[in-house]
């Protein structure tokens, strides 16, 4: 069997890129060119690290502002310009002794990250795995549904849904945040792609022993597929944990408020908060780098394999 | 199996049968396995876009809908503040297509090059996707005090390093633009850069091989063998970053901290359907204002799908 449904273009890059593992035997060195070898990887090597510094720059700038004062922030901005006489460890102890509700978001996020990623993973690969293992009448057309929903930006979606949410009365619920993103379009994808590649007579073996259809699925493909898990919980995470727009819309009391909505209300102009701001933000950043930093080769497999949302 | 069964009573017994007929059925089974993707599908998307459509055509105050026709689509055509966030939208899809793809491109073929070291080139590829970790609230917050209007903010002191004048950045509209796009090439750079890399290792290394056989050069490689290989990823990107683009909102959000900015230059498309939708509760131009951007945004998906050959049958892979 081939795959089931006249599947888009990226259908197959993604599938290349998730398969993509270390990169394949070089290519030939022995080309042409213009400027001596060595004087090229020292052209080449400048250029990159030099790149690298730029990119890096916001991240030092926002660091060294957490040991800055929030009112010199709010009337100069950021910068680098840095008087090392000025620079204090205040904000740390303003963070750890009087931030307020900033705890209190940063374990809502928590919470709300790790339930959300669970029941992501669970139902998604649960679809994905309909969609991979059987043939069935209407499948064609669903999976097509998936394909479309995965290009379907939410900025068009969440008016209409704010609407529903309103009229039911579930404003203001985590619930309302979880359950409309259970069934992912491109974890579903992701997963899909992966059990395409276990072999049906392990399933064949599943039925021998009397297993049940989900029987199948939960005690002898789930286990194979860890690794799919592994990379989905991390990209699940990441995007969850720095989800916006739609708990802007739907949270209202700020004890329940996540981190990201929590920040987004110290942004005000008049700034009276600016130190928590900075350093509030710094620390929302780090368990994402921290995961990264350990499991990098998770991330890329996971993005590349749809990640259509920054 | 049935000998392991605790007797139970007939009625019991054929009642359990069935269920476990089901959990058994392989003719079943993948409908309870897609089911939560169809109610998912139909209750949060299907209900509320049709929904969006009704709503289009209907005056919603307070709970009250009345229908109205056409009559939000004539007030969006004739509305100017309209026509001015599809601009700003347009404007900025084009931009960024235009920076965020052959940029991203070349330092993909600069990484898959064999000369280099490879540790530069992996500590550069793992930096470059760093800002892709961000929350759009944490890159905003960061980008909005970096190009603060104070002589003192980063960009101007960058600016000042270069013999310039400081620039009221987010007061004047293309210092508002410019800071948008370097908000978003901070962020995407490294995560096309890794959709071209996945592109280009799933080119047969015999293609280069043969070419550097012949005396192609590296730059003519790259442009004979390279492109034409990636054209299927490049369309992808491409096709994603035309909606990212035209449904382009939290960032202009955050760089102005919230969605009103100088003479609306920073209003975006999705920025009007939440200002007159969320912020002032005209539902039923909201939604008229939504229908034309997915209609916009399924042209492009249908084209992109015909492009790709999609609907022709051949084209599976």
């Amino acid at each position: 069997m081939t795959g089931p449904a006249p599947l888009p273009v990226t259908v197959a890059t993604a599938a290349e890129a998730t398969s993509a593992g270390p990169p394949g035997p070089g290519r030939p060195v022995r080309t042409k060119h213009p400027l001596p070898r060595g004087l090229f990887v020292a052209v080449q090597t400048a250029f990159l690290v030099l790149l690298t510094l730029i990119v890096l720059v916001p991240l030092v700038a926002i660091f060294v502002g957490t040991f800055q004062d929030g009112n010199e922030i709010l009337r100069n901005g950021l910068t680098l310009d840095i008087d090392l006489q000025a620079l204090s460890l205040d904000n740390y102890r303003m963070l750890f002794t009087d931030s307020g509700l900033y705890f209190r978001w940063f374990l809502n996020s928590v919470v709300l990250t790790a339930v959300q990623v669970a029941g992501t993973l669970l139902v998604s690969s649960f679809v994905a795995y309909g969609f991979a293992m059987y043939d069935f009448k209407g499948k064609n057309a669903w999976f097509i549904a998936v394909l479309l929903l995965m290009t379907v930006p939410f900025e068009i979606m969440m008016l209409p849904l704010f609407v529903l949410v309103n009229d039911l009365g579930l404003a203001d619920s985590y619930s309302v945040i979880v359950f409309p993103f259970l069934a992912a379009s491109v974890t579903i994808f992701f997963f899909r792609q992966y059990f395409l590649g276990i072999p049906k007579e392990l399933l064949e073996a599943g039925r021998v022993d009397g297993v049940t259809e989900f029987g199948i699925f939960f005690k002898i493909v789930v286990p194979i597929a860890r690794p799919a898990f592994a990379a989905m919980a991390i990209l699940n995470g990441m995007v969850i944990w720095n989800n916006f727009l739609w708990p802007l819309l739907v949270l209202r009391s700020a004890e329940k408020f996540t981190l990201p909505i929590g920040l987004n209300t110290l942004l005000t102009p008049y700034g009276n908060n600016y130190e928590l701001l900075i350093i509030g933000s710094f620390f929302s950043l780090l368990p994402v780098l921290v995961l990264f930093l350990l499991f990098q080769r998770f991330f890329v497999a996971g993005m590349t394999a749809g990640a259509l949302k920054g | 199996m049935d000998t392991l069964q605790r007797p139970a009573a007939p009625s019991q017994r054929s009642g359990r049968a069935q269920v476990r007929g089901v959990l058994y059925s392989q003719r079943l089974a993948p409908y309870f396995f897609i089911a939560p993707f169809v109610i998912t599908l139909l209750v949060f998307w299907a209900v509320p876009l049709g929904r969006t459509f009704v709503m289009s055509t209907q005056n919603v105050l307070f709970g009250q809908a009345s229908f109205v026709g056409a009559e939000n689509y004539e007030r969006l055509w004739g509305d100017r503040i309209f026509w001015q966030a599809m601009f700003n939208s347009a404007r900025y899809m084009v931009l960024t297509l235009l920076l965020l793809i052959p940029i991203p491109l070349v330092l993909a073929a600069i990484i898959s090059s064999r000369i280099g070291s490879e540790r530069v080139k992996g500590f550069f590829k793992a930096s470059m996707f760093v800002p892709a970790l961000t929350s759009i609230v944490v890159a905003g917050i960061i980008f909005r005090l970096m190009f603060a209007e104070t002589g003192t903010g980063l960009m101007n002191q960058v600016l000042a390093l270069l013999g310039a004048d400081p620039v009221r950045w987010l007061r004047t509209d293309t210092g508002g633009l410019v800071a948008l796009l370097a908000l978003a090439m901070w962020r995407y750079t490294g995560v096309n850069i890794l959709y071209f890399l996945a592109g280009m290792q799933s080119i047969p290394d015999e293609y280069y091989e043969a070419a550097s056989i012949d005396g192609a050069g590296r730059v003519r490689q790259f442009f004979q063998i390279t492109l034409p290989n990636l054209k299927p990823t490049i369309v992808y990107v491409t096709t994603i970053s035309i909606y990212g683009g035209l449904a382009m909102f939290l960032e202009s959000f955050m760089l102005y901290a919230g969605n009103n900015s100088p003479n609306n230059q920073g209003l975006t498309v999705v920025g009007y359907l939440y200002r007159r939708g969320i912020e002032e509760n005209d539902l039923g131009f909201a939604s008229a204002v939504g229908v034309v951007l997915l209609v916009v945004i399924m042209a492009i998906n249908l084209t992109y799908l015909t492009l790709t050959g999609t609907f022709r049958k051949e084209s599976v892979r």
